[in-house]
C-alpha cells in the first residue's frame, strides 16, 4: 500500500435542518489519501464534499469515526492545531493586512522571526508569480492575483496537506484553465498532498491523480480520472462525469436489449441479467447506410457547432434521446446529414461499458 | 459643462439647499454669537457688555482677571472629572455592547430584529422619567438597598445615589443604544470566513481575536466611542438627577452659568472649551480612520 497522509475511518456527520429533518452529509466515509497525491472531491452541491473538507480541516466535528493525518489522530483537535491549511473559496484574505502580512500570517503566528519570515514570504510570492507585491493591499489586486495570495498564504508554513475549497470557481474560464495547470505544477514542486473540492468535472479530470465522486454523503467511486470516465461504477458517476448515453436493459452475451427493443452490442462475453450500457457521445461516428457495424439510426433534432466538434441531438424510432459528438474536421459528412436530418450512428462494441443494474 | 452634469448640480443644490440654509441659520448663527459672547465682559446684572474681555478663558485656563479673583483650578478639575466620567461611560458601554453585539449578530433574523427593537425601546419613554426611576432604585430606602439589606449582604443602606458611580451608571444606561448601534453594525458585517482562515493558519482563539476580529470591528468601536463620548462630556441631565448637588460636571456648570449665575460670557467660554475638545477628538478619529483607508461596510 502507498504511504498514507490522511485516513478517514468511517467518518460520519449529520446535520439537522431548520425544518427538523436530518441530512446525512457524511455516511461512514472511508478514505485514504497518499503522500504527494492530488485528490479531487467531485460532486453536486449538497453531496458532502465541503463537509468532508471541513472535517479534515477541523471546522466540522464528526459524529462518528476518526481522522488520522500522517498517522496522528486529529479527530478532536481544533483547526489551529492541525498540520493542514486551506485555500478558501472566496480567498478570505485579511483586508486590513498587506499581501506580505497575509502571506506571512501562518509564520507570524508560529513565532518565526521577522528576517526569516520576510525571506519566506518573498519565496512564496515568487512561487505564485507575485514577486514584489508584498506592500499591496488585497483590494488592489485582481481576482486571479488574490487567488494566488491565498495560495501563497496557505503553503508558506509547508502543511502536510493542502485543502482547496472550490478555489477557482470565481475566476473566468481562461484564467481558471491556466490556474489549473499552475496548481498541478505547484503541487508537484511542493511535494505535498492536495485535496481539491469542485463541482466542475472538467477541472477534476484535468488536475487529479485520483477523483472521488461523491453523492448523498457517500463516495460513489474513487479512481483515476480515466477510470472514472471510461468505467464508471454506476449511472450517477456516468452522468455526472461527462455526457453519456445510457441504455438500460437485459444483457446477454455480446448484446444488450432495452425495453423499447433497441439492441446494443458490447464486447463483454458471458454478461447476463439487468444492466446498463454506456456509450459516450464521442464514441459515435457516422456510418454509411449500408455499413454493417453496430449502429443506431436516429432522426436529428439539432446539430450544434461548438468549435472542435459538432454535437448531434437525435432521437431513435422509439423516441429515445441520443447525443453524439462528431469531430469538426468531418464536416463534409455533417453537411450530408444536415440535408437528410437522419444519421446512422455507429460505435465500437469493444468500447461500450456495461454498468451493473441498480436498485432503483 | 454638459447639460446632464448641470442638471445633476441643480438637483443637488435643490436637495441640499433647505438643510444648508437651516444649518446656517440655526447652527452657525448661534455658534458665531457664542464665540463673540465668550470674548465679551459679563454685564453686572446679566447680559453682556461690548468690551473685549479674554479673562473668561483666563478664569478656566489660569489667567484670571486680577481685579476680581485669584485663579482657581476648580474649572480644570471639573473639566478633568467630566473627561474621566465620559471616558468611563465609553468603556462601560463598550464592555456591555461588544459581547452583546456578537451574541445578537448570531441570532436568526427574527430574533435579531426583536433585540434591535428592544434596544431602541427606551427612546419611547421620557429620559427624565427613566432617570427618576433610577433615583427610586438607588436612594437609601430604594430597591437596591432593600435587596442588599434584605439578603443580609449589608446591614446599613449604602450611599449609592449622588456619587460618581451613580452618574456613570445613569450615563451607561442612557448611552448604551448609541454605543450598540455602530458596534453592532461592524460586528454584523464581520466576515467569519476570515476568522476561519485565521484559525486554519494556526492562530488560536485569542490571537485570532486580537489580530483579526478586533481590527476589523475597530471602526465600529471608534464610531461608538465618539458618539458616546461627545454627548456624555456635555451631559447635564444625568449628573443633575443622579449626582445631586455633590457632583458637578461640565454640563451642569455651563447650565448654571447661563441660568443661575447669568454669566453668559463665561458660560460661552466653557462651552467653547468643550467644543474644542470634541473637535480635536473628532479630528483624530477622522485622521485615524482615514489613514486606515478601510471601509468595513464594503470590506475594501
Amino acid at each position: 500500500m502507498r504511504d498514507s497522509i490522511v485516513r478517514l475511518d468511517k467518518a460520519a456527520k449529520a446535520f439537522a435542518t431548520p425544518e427538523g429533518q436530518t441530512v446525512t452529509a457524511l455516511d461512514a466515509i472511508d478514505l485514504d489519501v497518499s503522500r504527494n497525491e492530488f485528490l479531487t472531491l467531485l460532486g453536486p452541491s449538497g453531496c458532502g464534499k465541503t463537509t468532508l473538507l471541513q472535517a479534515i480541516s477541523g471546522f466540522v466535528q464528526l459524529d462518528g469515526g476518526r481522522i488520522l493525518i500522517d498517522g496522528e489522530d486529529m479527530t478532536d483537535r481544533p483547526p489551529y492545531r492541525r498540520p493542514v491549511n486551506t485555500v478558501f473559496q472566496n480567498y478570505a484574505l485579511f483586508p486590513h493586512m498587506t499581501v506580505g502580512e497575509n502571506t506571512g500570517y501562518a509564520l507570524e503566528v508560529a513565532g518565526v522571526v521577522k528576517a526569516e519570515r520576510t525571506k519566506r514570504v518573498g519565496d512564496a510570492l515568487r512561487m505564485v508569480g507575485l514577486e514584489g507585491m508584498e506592500g499591496r493591499k488585497p483590494r488592489q489586486l485582481s481576482g486571479g492575483q488574490q487567488q494566488r495570495v491565498a495560495l501563497a498564504r496557505a503553503i508558506i508554513a509547508r502543511p502536510k496537506l493542502l485543502l482547496l475549497d472550490e478555489p477557482l470557481s470565481a475566476l473566468d474560464k481562461n484564467l481558471r484553465q491556466s490556474m489549473q495547470i499552475e496548481l498541478k505544477t505547484l503541487q508537484h514542486e511542493l511535494g505535498i498532498s492536495f485535496i481539491f473540492v469542485t463541482h466542475d468535472q472538467q477541472e477534476a479530470l484535468t488536475m487529479s491523480d485520483r477523483v472521488a465522486v461523491l453523492s448523498g454523503g457517500r463516495i460513489q467511486q474513487l479512481d483515476t480520472p480515466r477510470a472514472i470516465y471510461d468505467q464508471p461504477k454506476n449511472s450517477f458517476v456516468a452522468t455526472f462525469v461527462g455526457a453519456s448515453n445510457l441504455f438500460e436493459g437485459e444483457a446477454g452475451s455480446g448484446q444488450l436489449v432495452t425495453r423499447d427493443g433497441l439492441s446494443i452490442s458490447h464486447g463483454r462475453q458471458g454478461a447476463t441479467g439487468a444492466a446498463t450500457a454506456l456509450i459516450r457521445p464521442e464514441q459515435f461516428f457516422i456510418a454509411q447506410a449500408d455499413d454493417s457495424t453496430p449502429s443506431l439510426d436516429v432522426d436529428l433534432e439539432q446539430i450544434v457547432f461548438v468549435g472542435s466538434t459538432f454535437e448531434l441531438f437525435g432521437r431513435t424510432a422509439t423516441g429515445r434521446r441520443v447525443i453524439a459528438e462528431i469531430p469538426a474536421m468531418r464536416r463534409s459528412l455533417v453537411g450530408e446529414i444536415e440535408q437528410t436530418r437522419r444519421a446512422r450512428l455507429a460505435y465500437d462494441p469493444a468500447a461500450v461499458h456495461l454498468l451493473p443494474a441498480e436498485a432503483a | 459643462m454638459t447639460s446632464i452634469a448641470f442638471r445633476r448640480r441643480a438637483q443637488l443644490a435643490v436637495l441640499l439647499g433647505p438643510v444648508s440654509l437651516f444649518l446656517a441659520v440655526f447652527f452657525l448663527g448661534p455658534l458665531a454669537i457664542m464665540i463673540v459672547t465668550s470674548f465679551l465682559s459679563p454685564g453686572l446684572y446679566g447680559g453682556v457688555e461690548w468690551t473685549w474681555y479674554p479673562h473668561n478663558y483666563g478664569r478656566i485656563l489660569g489667567f484670571a482677571d486680577p481685579m476680581f479673583e485669584d485663579f482657581d483650578p476648580i474649572y480644570i478639575a471639573i473639566f478633568l472629572r467630566s473627561l474621566k466620567i465620559a471616558a468611563m461611560t465609553v468603556l462601560a458601554t463598550l464592555l456591555v455592547c461588544y459581547p452583546a453585539a456578537f451574541c445578537i449578530s448570531r441570532l436568526s433574523d427574527r430574533w435579531k430584529n426583536f433585540c434591535l427593537f428592544l434596544i431602541t425601546l427606551p427612546f419611547f419613554t421620557s429620559l427624565i422619567v427613566r432617570l427618576f426611576v433610577w433615583v427610586l432604585i438607588l436612594r437609601p430606602t430604594g430597591l437596591a438597598n432593600e435587596v442588599l439589606i434584605g439578603t443580609g449582604i449589608v446591614s446599613r443602606p449604602l450611599d449609592l445615589i449622588y456619587t460618581d458611580g451613580a452618574i456613570i451608571l445613569g450615563m451607561v444606561y442612557v448611552f448604551i443604544p448609541f454605543m450598540f448601534m455602530p458596534v453592532y453594525a461592524s460586528v454584523e458585517k464581520l466576515d467569519w470566513t476570515l476568522v476561519r482562515a485565521s484559525l486554519d493558519l494556526g492562530a488560536g482563539p485569542i490571537r485570532t481575536f486580537l489580530r483579526i476580529i478586533l481590527p476589523l470591528t475597530a471602526p465600529g468601536i471608534a464610531g461608538g466611542a465618539v458618539i458616546v463620548f461627545i454627548p456624555a462630556l456635555g451631559n447635564f441631565v444625568v449628573p443633575a438627577i443622579l449626582g445631586g448637588a455633590k457632583v458637578m460636571m461640565l454640563g451642569n456648570l455651563i447650565e448654571q452659568q447661563f441660568l443661575a449665575a447669568r454669566n453668559w460670557p463665561f458660560g460661552s467660554a466653557l462651552a467653547m472649551m468643550v467644543m474644542t475638545v470634541m473637535l480635536v477628538l473628532l479630528f483624530i478619529h477622522v485622521v485615524v480612520s482615514g489613514r486606515r483607508g478601510f471601509d468595513p461596510a464594503t470590506g475594501h
